[in-house]
């Protein structure tokens, strides 16, 4: 009876958890399904009109931006090609980093590990305009190079590899070593497989931190060609359930994400053991 | 020539320790050596650097016929179990044995061939396509064995396999390692700090103490003529009886007996050494012995008790022989089976 109790309130505050933050996106969604005069005369819906496709078509192909070069399924593309970048790219560097840190006999890699690790407390937006010239100097601006390469080192997914390779048993590179593996076979055959797990959440941490980016498109883009969903957010006009359309489809992508590669997260979790 | 030679090979540490001095040994081709000493003497050390696991400070090392001093340990044709087997945790058992003939370039029909020979020798072909967490201890064993033999190796190294397993499966994998190197014939270096697994695996072993091999020999040879208190002390269960004595003109006098026309010119202080199989009851016996403890094997008693000095002593008897707790019995030298060694040095002077 108590164990019935105890087990109905935490569900009961689980839902009330949910319930909370579930609500506005859904008077998002349901509102960004009626039309304009609907929202404007009667506020938010709590239940679905019938513009859907309506709305989201036009949200997707509309031109905008001041020189009317670009659409919302550009953004997309370019939001995805950033985020992906920048996940890809950052994994690959910090395992990387990892890996000659902790496997290389380098001097004082101590050292360089916690200056490495010191750029957390350096935001981008404190180093945004050095890296900004950096950029213009190489012609980098207005292309997605420029838009991935400078946010694409992360500090925290270096020591989490790191952290994680300093646990794989020494034996471990002994036996590799006897079996002739060299260096670099090393890495591909072993520490890559045995991080698979730690890949995948900085898959997901870093695309998502890549998706978000806002400041730095900001700067690095004055061609309206290069925009992403995030800067789209703040840029749109047009009428009220178009933006909410707009809104709810920018949610879509890093949710997606999360969804596909969470299944290889906790599969790979579940393994382990 | 013999097929592993170490000629003086020494490892110093970067921060100074002496892991290894000048050792110097020969293998011949097909034999089972053991290298056994207490944790912390070098054996490892040593196995590693016939492994290329360590850089040699200073000597040579000769595998048939050729100096791999300076050869890559992939190149050596050696292969290792180690103590935690070391298996690929992400690969199963098939792939853990075929990782290192792909590495090798052999075309997958072979490889496939060689795996599955490996695989019902050791019998863990059932097991092939699991992983490693799913077996158990001795089956995560033969598997590192079997990662060893696919490979037909010139060398196998054993770095004490045997640890990790519990008692029973200790003895059982001792019989099987033994059982297959005869099968196999692969020459086989085998480290351990149990001597027991020692004597009963070895066709030869190498003592080894502070860096330094104390004795090489067959077991039995090790055993009957051990050329060290050390090597005394070490081989053998129970322990070798040690008794503080002095040694004059041939004669031996310890605390309450003397024994006279000992095999030696040594005069001076001595350490006088009894196995406690080598002796039995008598009723005017040289040692005396006040019985604390006993306990019953089954086929042999183990007596422990006092000297008159207060010092340890354990005498073995058969197992029908049956003697109370708190009596005094008295006990001869069997065939003047003793040994008597310098204090001081520690060698064998008798």
């Amino acid at each position: 009876m108590t164990r019935f109790f105890t087990s109905g309130f935490s569900h009961l505050i689980l839902f009330i958890g949910i319930f909370i933050m579930i609500a506005p996106v859904w008077m998002i969604f349901a509102s960004s399904t009626h039309t304009s005069s609907v929202i404007n005369m009667d506020g938010l819906q709590l239940f679905l009109g019938d513009s859907f496709y309506e709305n989201y078509l036009r949200v997707l192909l509309y031109q905008g931006g001041f020189f009317k070069e670009i659409t919302a399924l550009k953004m997309f593309f370019n939001s995805f090609i950033m985020a992906t970048g920048v996940a890809l790219l950052s994994v690959v560097t910090s395992l990387m980093a990892a890996y000659a840190l902790v496997y290389y006999r380098i001097k004082y890699a101590t050292l360089l590990f916690w200056i490495i690790f010191i750029t957390i407390l350096v935001p981008l937006e404190l180093r945004i305009f050095p890296t900004y010239s950096v950029m213009a100097e190489l012609n980098l601006v207005n292309s997605y190079f420029g838009l991935i390469v400078p946010i694409s080192a992360s500090a925290i997914a270096t020591l989490f590899f790191r952290q994680f390779y300093k646990t794989v048993p020494d034996e471990m590179l002994e036996s590799a070593k006897l079996d002739g593996a060299n260096p670099w076979r090393f890495f591909i055959d072993f520490l890559v497989p045995l991080s698979k797990t730690m890949i995948v959440a900085m898959l997901i941490f870093m695309f998502v931190f890549g998706y978000n980016q806002y400041l730095w498109p900001l700067l690095v883009t004055s061609s309206e060609q290069y925009w992403t969903v995030v800067m789209g957010l703040k840029m749109m006009s047009g009428s009220i359930v178009h933006r909410f359309a707009f809104v709810m489809m920018s949610m879509v992508p890093p949710i997606l994400i999360i969804i596909i590669l969470q299944k290889h997260f906790i599969k790979g979790v579940f393994q382990d053991k | 020539m013999s097929f592993l030679e170490l000629n003086k090979v020494t490892k110093v540490y970067p921060n100074g320790t002496k892991a290894v001095h000048e050792t110097s040994m020969n293998v011949e081709n097909g034999e089972f050596m053991v290298f056994v000493g207490p944790s912390g003497c070098g054996k490892s050390t040593l196995l590693r650097m016939i492994a290329g696991l360590e850089d040699i400070t200073e000597g040579d090392i000769n595998l048939d016929g050729k100096l791999i001093n300076k050869v890559d340990p992939s190149e050596r044709d050696v292969a290792m179990v180690f103590q935690n087997y070391a298996l690929y945790p992400h690969m199963n058992v098939y792939n853990n044995l075929a990782y290192g003939l792909k590495n090798r370039g052999i075309d997958k029909q072979s490889i496939e061939q060689k795996v599955n020979d490996a695989a019902k020798l050791l019998q863990i072909s059932e097991f092939l396509q699991r992983k490693p967490s799913m077996l158990s201890g001795g089956q995560r064993q033969r598997v590192a064995m079997g990662r060893a033999i696919v490979r037909n190796p010139k060398i196998f190294l054993f770095d004490e396999p045997l640890s990790n397993l519990d008692a029973k499966l200790r003895i059982q994998m001792r019989l099987e390692i033994k059982k297959l190197q005869q099968k196999v014939g692969v020459t086989s270096i085998f480290v351990t700090h149990d001597q027991v697994e020692a004597m009963t695996l070895a066709d030869r072993l190498a003592v080894i103490n502070n860096g330094i091999i104390e004795q090489l020999g067959t077991p039995i040879e090790i055993y009957n003529n051990p050329k060290s208190l050390f090597v005394a002390g070490f081989i053998g269960s129970p322990q070798m009886n040690f008794i503080d004595g002095e040694l004059k003109n041939k004669t031996l006098f310890a605390e309450g007996f003397e024994i006279k026309n000992v095999q030696s010119d040594f005069n001076g202080e001595i350490t006088l050494g009894i196995r406690p199989e080598h002796m039995s009851q008598s009723d005017s016996g040289l040692i005396n012995l006040s019985v604390e403890l006993v306990e019953q094997l089954g086929s042999d008693n183990l007596i422990y008790g006092e000297l008159k000095n207060k010092k340890d002593f354990c005498y073995r008897c058969p197992g029908n022989q049956l003697i109370e707790k708190g009596s005094k019995i008295s006990l001869n030298i069997n065939d003047n089976n003793y040994y008597v060694f310098d204090k001081s040095s520690g060698n064998r002077v008798n």
